[in-house]
């Protein structure tokens, strides 16, 4: 299969791509070789193409928020070569079974790379480990209680001490219960004017600190999930200036919106960690500036509109997103001036693909031909009915974006391009 | 001219209020001269619907639809289908097919009744919603106010108690800052919710200075079972720190009245000898309470945006 992408503009310079069987043979001006399809990028700029770290594609048991066609088409149209999903499936991904069943899955799907994600216990009970060496063997890549935080910090030092030898990365979704005590929203003026029960930013900032101290104590690593507050960026840093192991990510909505969304009711609003204060997003925004956050991930939480239409505290926390991030990101981060589109590719392909050890796209000959191509300039009306996920849960509905994902590559083939799907 | 629904006191007007006290007025005259069947709601029809519960709510707004001629019908929650998975839409939607002018809704989350009011033609009132208004008791704390004093221009009013937890509270500060009052508040730091300093009030630091030279003073009340939570150490340190006692009343201006929402918790937010005395404006506010729910849907159903 060989592919030519013709007059796109790769970092700064146009010229042409030309992809042999899944690598990039050559990146030049006028390429002329023949080639089985060839896309006009005629405006467009070519990124490699971005790697979800964490994502729910919701099968098995959940089919009805997503299943892992409706999740890769809509990774795919949101520019993502590579999906790492959470296990918070129904049966759990906590075993070598599940864990064939969502690599094959895929592999028939055949649109985006998917990584699954295994439990850090089994069921996510928060009790027994899961076992770390066997799911890795069949395809998983890293260990998670997403959404369900490993209480016991006892089991939690284990799991990041027994994780070490096999190389697999221990994801913390950082959240004390016992703090957040059934809040739904962050503790704060917002929250006090709504009426909703806020979350103490404490509930995630004390997980943050203790799993930054058990992985330093054991010298080993540990990845921090969609942190959203100043202070989880000040322990990320100074833990990082220590020489501590610790890598951390946050979500586009983090970057982009306040707590001042929530008055609305809107329960596309709610997720989980909550969207902060001005201060919080200005604060994430430096970390993500000066280097303390490595990653910027989705967190695509699809949900079926009957678990949002509901009372506030009654609906699914969660944000579907994965075709609107990289928008977001490059709205709110590079047209705004505060970091450049190169930074923003990193923190999008290559720093999360390094933290869960996978292969990423790289726009030099020799390199995986994982490739997006977006329209920077083109701005456009947020309308979640056009998504392919099957959750249509965005905050971002009727917001004016700009950078918009035209094409996307995936091993030197064309999955996806000028709004379609391709077979 | 009201909008469809009643939702908070913050999409109100100063005007809006003022027109709903007046109307209010006017059904208080109507009722204590002994007319207790107005027609003005005639062949409508009006449904509580509520999901926490409420005696004295729901019975001041049944029989104020009762008094002005309008059908009742009551849904009560326990026996209902929503006890079989019915969702709040759903529930809306199905009282609005059976012809019903307006829905009273309390719920225990705040925006329920937003939720309704987005998913039905028929008009919503807010009976109260999780920490976030109760409007009709902020309207009648105000009607009460102003049958004692007048107006509102430069009034000092205490809240005291569970801030944090009193969508009361946050009714009545909202209002009365349009109004043109001054409030101050109080409470146990673990019973006052964050940024509520940016709503405009002045956070008093001891039980006395709130009472201070006060026009009113509010009482919450504190739900006991929050001592088991670890929100406050023992009811008697309550009455110690935060009680509203007869000496605390005498440090507030000569002609001070009290005010509760009630239930209240005789002893406890409020000792029982201040209750029972002239200060006392607790059962007159039940009254008011039934005036204003008569203003409130009458104005809604024949006078509000539709």
């Amino acid at each position: 299969m060989k592919l030519l992408i013709k007059n796109v503009v790769v970092f700064g310079k146009e010229c042409d791509i030309y992809v042999v069987d899944g690598i990039i043979k050559r990146i030049a001006k006028n390429v002329t070789y023949n080639a089985d399809k060839t896309i006009d990028g005629n405006g467009l700029t070519a990124l490699p193409a971005f790697v979800d770290m964490h994502t729910h594609l919701r099968e098995p048991g959940f089919e009805r928020k997503e299943d892992i066609e409706s999740g890769s088409r809509a990774a795919v149209r949101g520019g993502y070569a590579s999906v790492c999903c959470m296990p918070n499936t129904n049966p759990v991904i906590d075993n070598k079974c599940i864990v064939s069943y969502v690599v094959n899955r895929a592999k028939e799907v055949n649109l985006a790379r998917v990584y699954p994600i295994a439990s850090i216990t089994k069921g996510m009970k928060g009790e027994e480990l899961t076992n770390f060496g066997s799911v890795k063997a069949f395809g998983a890549v890293a260990v998670s209680d997403d959404g369900m935080p490993v209480t016991s910090s006892n089991t939690m030092r284990l799991a990041i001490e027994y994780a070490k030898p096999f190389g697999l990365p221990v994801i913390s979704h950082c959240e004390d219960f016992s703090i957040a005590d059934g809040g739904v929203v962050n503790e704060g003026y917002h929250a006090t004017v709504a009426g909703l029960k806020g979350i103490s930013r404490v509930a995630e900032e004390a997980m943050v600190a203790r799993e930054i101290l058990i992985a330093e104590s054991l010298d080993s690593s540990v990845h921090v999930a969609h942190i959203s507050t100043t202070n989880s960026v000040n322990l990320v840093r100074d833990a990082k200036k220590r020489g501590a192991k610790v890598t951390a990510e946050t979500c586009p909505h983090y970057i982009a919106l306040t707590d001042e969304e929530i008055l609305s009711y809107d329960t596309d609003t709610k997720v989980n960690p909550p969207l902060r204060e001005e201060r919080d997003r200005k604060n994430i925004i430096e970390g993500i500036k000066d280097g303390t956050i490595d990653a910027i991930a989705t967190d695509h939480a699809p949900h079926h509109a009957d678990d949002k239409n509901v009372e506030y505290n009654y609906a699914a926390n969660g944000i579907s997103g994965i075709e609107t991030a990289f928008s977001v990101a490059y709205t709110y981060l590079v047209r705004s001036g505060e970091i450049t589109l190169k930074r923003l590719s990193e923190l999008m392909t290559d720093n999360p693909a390094n933290i869960m050890n996978i292969p990423y796209g790289e726009l030099k000959v020799g390199g995986l031909a994982d490739i997006t191509l977006v329209d920077l300039d083109e701005k456009y009306t947020v309308d979640s009915r056009e998504f392919f996920s099957k959750g249509k849960n965005t905050p971002f509905e009727g917001k004016e974006l700009y950078g918009r994902v035209k094409t996307t590559v995936v091993n030197g083939e064309i999955k996806y391009d000028k709004g379609e799907i391709v077979r | 001219m009201l909008k469809k629904d009643l939702l908070d006191i913050n999409s109100l007007t100063k005007e809006d209020i003022l027109s709903i006290l007046e109307e209010g007025e006017r059904m208080r005259d109507a009722v204590e001269s002994g007319a207790k069947s107005l027609d003005a709601l005639r062949d409508r029809s009006v449904a509580t619907l509520f999901y926490e519960n409420s005696t004295r709510t729901k019975n001041s707004f049944e029989n104020a639809a009762r008094f002005l001629g309008a059908n009742v019908v009551s849904v009560s929650v326990d026996n209902s289908s929503v006890k079989k998975g019915e969702t709040l839409i759903d529930t809306g939607m199905t009282l609005e097919r059976i012809m019903t002018d307006a829905i009273v809704i309390r719920h225990e989350v705040a925006g329920a009744a937003k939720l309704l009011a987005d998913n039905v033609k028929c008009h919503v009132l807010n009976a109260g919603d999780g920490l976030h208004a109760h409007p009709t008791q902020a309207l009648l704390d105000f009607l009460t106010m102003k049958e004692i004093f007048g107006g509102f221009e430069g009034l000092e009013v205490a809240i005291i108690g569970d801030i944090k937890h009193s969508r009361v509270a946050r009714s009545n500060i909202e209002g009365l800052k349009k109004l043109g009052a001054n409030v101050r508040i109080f409470a146990p730091n673990t019973l006052m919710p964050q940024g509520i300093d940016r709503t405009g009030v002045k956070i008093a630091e001891s039980v006395e200075e709130a009472c201070d030279n006060a026009d009113v003073i509010m009482g919450l009340r504190i739900q006991l079972e929050r001592q088991k939570k670890g929100l406050f150490p023992s009811v008697g340190e309550y009455v110690k720190y935060y009680g509203i006692t007869k000496e605390r009343v005498a440090l507030a201006k000569k002609n001070a009245v009290v005010m509760h929402p009630a239930p209240v918790n005789r002893g406890v937010e409020i000792a029982s000898d201040v209750i029972d005395s002239d200060k006392s404006y607790i059962y007159r506010q039940v009254t008011n309470g039934l005036a204003v729910r008569m203003a409130v849907l009458k104005m809604l159903i024949i006078g509000g945006e539709r």
